[in-house]
Order: C-alpha cells, then structure tokens, then sequence
C-alpha cells in the first residue's frame, strides 16, 4: 500500500469518520432517514471536503497561524455555498430532501477537522486523498445507516417497498432510531474488531496459553516463550 | 470455640431480588385478573405473550453472551407482566413481543442487566411502541367495541362516571383500568414495606397540586379525581416509578422524584396533544435520578456543611 491508498484505506476503515471518530454526528443523525439520504449527504460532503483540502493545502503557506481557523472557515463557506447552487440547478430533489443541513456542511467537524489536522500540513495531492478517503468513509457509513433505518422505520429499499404498512416500526426514522443504529453498527464494528485507530490489540502478558481468548490466533503463540517480549 | 473472620456486612436482611420480584408479581395480580375478566382472552394471550417473551429474551441473551444466567431472579417476569398490563387489549400479539424484546436487550441488558439500567425497561418499552405504531397502541376496545379512554372524554369534554373509573369498567390499557384493583395491589407492597410511600404520595400530590393551579378548572372535585384515578397514573405511581433501579435511594430524593414526575406529568396532560403522559412523564425523570441523587447526599453526622461538587473526589464518585 503506498501513501496514497493508504490515506483512502484510512478514512474508509481506520479512522472512519462516523463510526470511529465519532465526527459530523448532526448529519449522521439527521439526515440518514433513507439510503438514498444519506448517500446524498455523504456525497456532498465529500465534494466539499476534496475540494477544500486541496484549497487549504494550497493555501498552507499563505494563511498566518494564528488565523488559520477563521481563513477555513472562509474557504468552506465558499464551497458549500459553490456546491449548494450547483444541487439548486443540477439535482433539485437532493437539495429539497437535505434542506439546511447543506449550509451546515461549513460548521461540519469532519472538514474542519482534516482541514487542520491534515490538509493544512501536507501536500495537495495527499491532502486530495485523504479528502477522498474521509468522505467516502462517511458516505459509507451514512448510507449504512440509512439503509437499516430505511428498512426497519418506512419497509423500503431505496424506496421499493417490501415491508407493509403495519410493520414499519417507525421509531427508526425518527431521532431515536438514528441513536439506535449508530450505536448498533458501531457496536457490532467494535466486536468484528475491524481494524481501527481506537480498536487497538491489547499487549498481554499472557503466561497460560489454553486460557486466553485468542488461543490459536494468537500471533505470540509459536514462540514458545508465551508473550515474553 | 471457633472465630469466624470476615468482611462487612455481617448481619444480612432476608430480602433477596428473587423474593421482592415475587412480591411485585403478587401485588399486580389484582389488576391482572380485572384485566383479564374485563377484557377477555386477547389481553390474557397478551400478557401471557409478554412475559414469556420478556423470560426468554432475557434468557437467549444472556446465553448468547455467555453472561450469567439471572432468568430465575424474576426481574424478566415483572417487566414482562408490566409491558402487558400497558399494553390496550386488542392489540396483535407480536407487539408485545417486539416491546418484551426491546426491553430486556436494548434497555436493561445492554446497559449491564439487572441494576444497571437507567431507565424503566417496561415504561421505555411502551414508549417505543406508542411513537412506532400508534395506530394500534391507541386502539382501545371493550367488548369489541372502539371506546375512548376516560382521561380522552373528559379532555373533549365528555360526560364521565367516576364509580366506573374507579372499580374499572372503562377503555383502557389492560392493566391501567382498575384503580381499585391496584390499590390492593399497592396496599400489600406497602405492608410488606416492597415500596415506600414518599414516592407515589409525593408524585400524586404534586400532580393535583399543578392540576389545581394550571387546569383551569376551579375546585372541581369530580374532575381531579378522575384525573388521577384515570390512565396510567395509578399504575405508574405505585409500580412504575417505585422501581428500585431507576428511582432515588435517598428520602429526600424519592420526594424531588416524585415531585418531578407529578408535574411532568400535569404538564403533558393539560397541554399536551395526548391524553396521557405518565409514561413519559416516569422515563424522563429516571434519566434525572443521579443528579438527584448527587444532590440530596445525605451528610454524615458530624460532617459538616454539605459540600455539592460534580468533581470526582478520590475513587468513584
């Protein structure tokens, strides 16, 4: 894996910007009522955010320190405000469906957030990948959660109903269901222990071997010493 | 002549989990029964569907997550028999058994199971069912026939027989009907010192004080009492917000507890869009319960002034 895929493996699995990091949780939550939703928003988001990383690390060496932020600030805004227009003429139906959550993309902490932990400190091109990686992360994970809430509140798939009327539990397309699948899907990315930056494997000192939970995975095993490093 | 040395405590009571749950399902028998004669099979398949599931989920659970098994100490039961009694009569079964499931796995056992949960099982799992199928969690029926609850009537200003709310022949859910039947029920808690009366009383008190002051409706005599004897506040005042998990340990705050619930309560039922709020009135105020256990510390005696802090002081706080 080279430097570039390696910042797209990191936004998509390592430092996934919903379910690892925890960030732009008010469009998480929000918006994220049907598939189609949160694809919409992961989507916008992530134009938002390639554009402004390359924007920002451009700008890297002109912006003075102590007025990084308000210059971000400056450089999202026009971007968002670029991008809303661009849905108001080109996909209407988007721009109606995610309503002021798209001005909101300026305070997002996800663009922000790489904006001055990444882009202002790395070149354009590895700051356009990262870009890439973190808003294809979020888009994967707002369209999964709302393809459980989809199903479960309003018994569709991309808007094919499956499920009738009477089932729909309709909790889930409401605020609490939101809750309800984020924690679940972050819970069961937890115990898949997919690799991540707070998934961490614990160091052990494990003297028995037949008692540990690992055993037979366990990378120490063949050694023979029983994790005496 | 032999020494036994160990820890504290050394006197123990003879209160275990198991014989308290026992003494709930016991005193909810009553209102069970009426329930059941009111409302015929559909609500003793509802309760039956209830309870079992609540077991069973508890059940696959904890065995799914190799945790230990605490079907036996009865909690499940009560929950159980408490979603049922909340339930209206002819709703299709498989809601219970949704609400029974959402109970035990997302309110009680993903918090940590049995004492750790921050909020009624039960009354949360009635409030998921109310907001995700209104349609049948507000269908009340006696006799086959769709009525409208009392509390319902009397905010449309209808016409109201307090004798029938008060023995239970009304619309209701199954166990909410009979205020007579849960007295009894309450009585025997109360005798066997299960519960205390500081939370009910000050919960009943502080609804009819905000009633008297916010409903407009004079001294009304008639009007109060069905409020109170009406819904779900009797249920909920002596079986529900009495839950030892979720209400205040200390005296002072049962009292603030009630206090609260009671005019959340007045709050939803007068200005509201529902008839009834007891439901959510009782889980709003679980979530406040460890600030106001933070705040009604008792002081040791020789201590001092009472100290309040959110800071940790050594150890758990």
């Amino acid at each position: 894996m080279n430097k570039y895929t390696e910042r797209i493996y990191n936004g998509v699995v390592k430092e996934n910007p919903t379910f690892v990091m925890m960030l732009g949780m008010c469009p998480t939550l929000a918006v994220t009522s049907s598939a189609f939703n949160g694809f919409g928003m992961g989507m916008t988001t992530m134009v938002v955010l390639v554009m402004s990383n390359l924007v920002i690390s451009l700008l890297r060496n002109v912006i003075p320190d102590r007025v990084r932020i308000p210059a971000y600030i400056v450089v999202v805004a026009t971007l968002v405000t670029i991008v809303q227009l661009l849905l108001q003429a080109y996909i209407p139906v988007l721009n109606e469906l995610l309503g002021i959550y798209i001005p909101l993309i300026v305070v997002n902490c996800i663009i922000l957030g790489r904006a001055e932990a990444y882009a202002g400190k790395h070149s354009p091109v590895l700051s356009v990948m990262d870009g890439i990686g973190m808003g294809l992360g979020f888009t994967i994970g707002l369209t999964a959660i709302g393809v459980f809430r989809e199903i479960l509140g309003s018994g569709s798939v991309l808007g094919y109903q499956i499920i009738p009327e009477d089932y729909h539990i309709s909790i889930f397309v409401m605020a609490p269901g939101a809750f309800f699948v984020l924690a679940m899907l972050t819970a069961l990315q937890n115990k898949l222990k997919a690799p991540s930056a707070t998934n961490t494997e614990e160091k052990k000192d494990c003297a028995d071997c037949s008692a540990c939970a690992l055993s037979g995975n366990c990378t120490r095993m063949n050694s023979g010493k029983g994790g005496d490093e | 002549m032999t020494f036994h040395v160990s820890s504290s405590p050394h006197v123990r009571g003879v209160e275990t989990t198991s014989r308290i749950m026992f003494d709930v399902v016991i005193a909810l028998l009553p209102t069970t029964l009426w329930g059941i004669y009111w409302f015929g099979l559909n609500a003793f398949l509802v309760i039956v569907a209830s309870v079992a599931s609540a077991v069973l989920a508890e059940y696959l659970y904890e065995k799914l997550m190799k945790k230990k098994l605490t079907v036996r100490d009865g909690s499940a039961i009560v929950t159980g028999l408490l979603i049922g009694l909340n339930m209206p009569p002819e709703v299709p079964l498989w809601i219970p058994i949704l609400g029974s499931f959402f109970a035990i796995i997302v309110v009680k056992q993903l918090y940590g199971g049995i004492g750790q949960n921050f909020m009624n099982p039960a009354l949360a799992a009635r409030c998921f069912l109310v907001i995700s199928f209104a349609k049948y969690m507000t269908n009340f029926t006696v006799d086959a026939v769709s009525t409208a609850t009392p509390l319902y009537v009397i905010k449309t200003g209808g016409e109201f027989d307090l004798l029938d709310m008060f023995i239970g022949r009304c619309g209701g859910t199954i166990g909410e009907v009979s205020a007579l039947a849960i007295l009894i029920g309450a009585a025997y808690l109360l005798v066997r010192r299960v519960i205390s009366v500081r939370i009910p009383l000050s919960y009943i008190l502080s609804f009819l004080v905000f009633e008297l002051i916010f409903s407009g409706r004079g001294l009304d005599a008639e009007y109060y009492l069905a409020q109170i004897f009406g819904g779900g506040l009797m249920i909920g005042a002596w079986f529900m917000a009495t839950d030892y998990v979720t209400s205040p340990i200390t005296k002072v705050g049962q009292i603030v507890y009630g206090i609260i619930i009671g005019v959340l309560t007045g709050i939803f039922r007068i200005y509201g869009n529902s008839a009834e709020g007891v439901s959510f009135a009782i889980i709003i105020t679980n979530l406040l319960v460890p600030f106001i256990e933070k705040f009604t510390q008792p002081v040791p005696f020789g201590m001092g002034r009472k100290q309040f802090s959110f800071e940790k002081k050594g150890g758990k706080a």
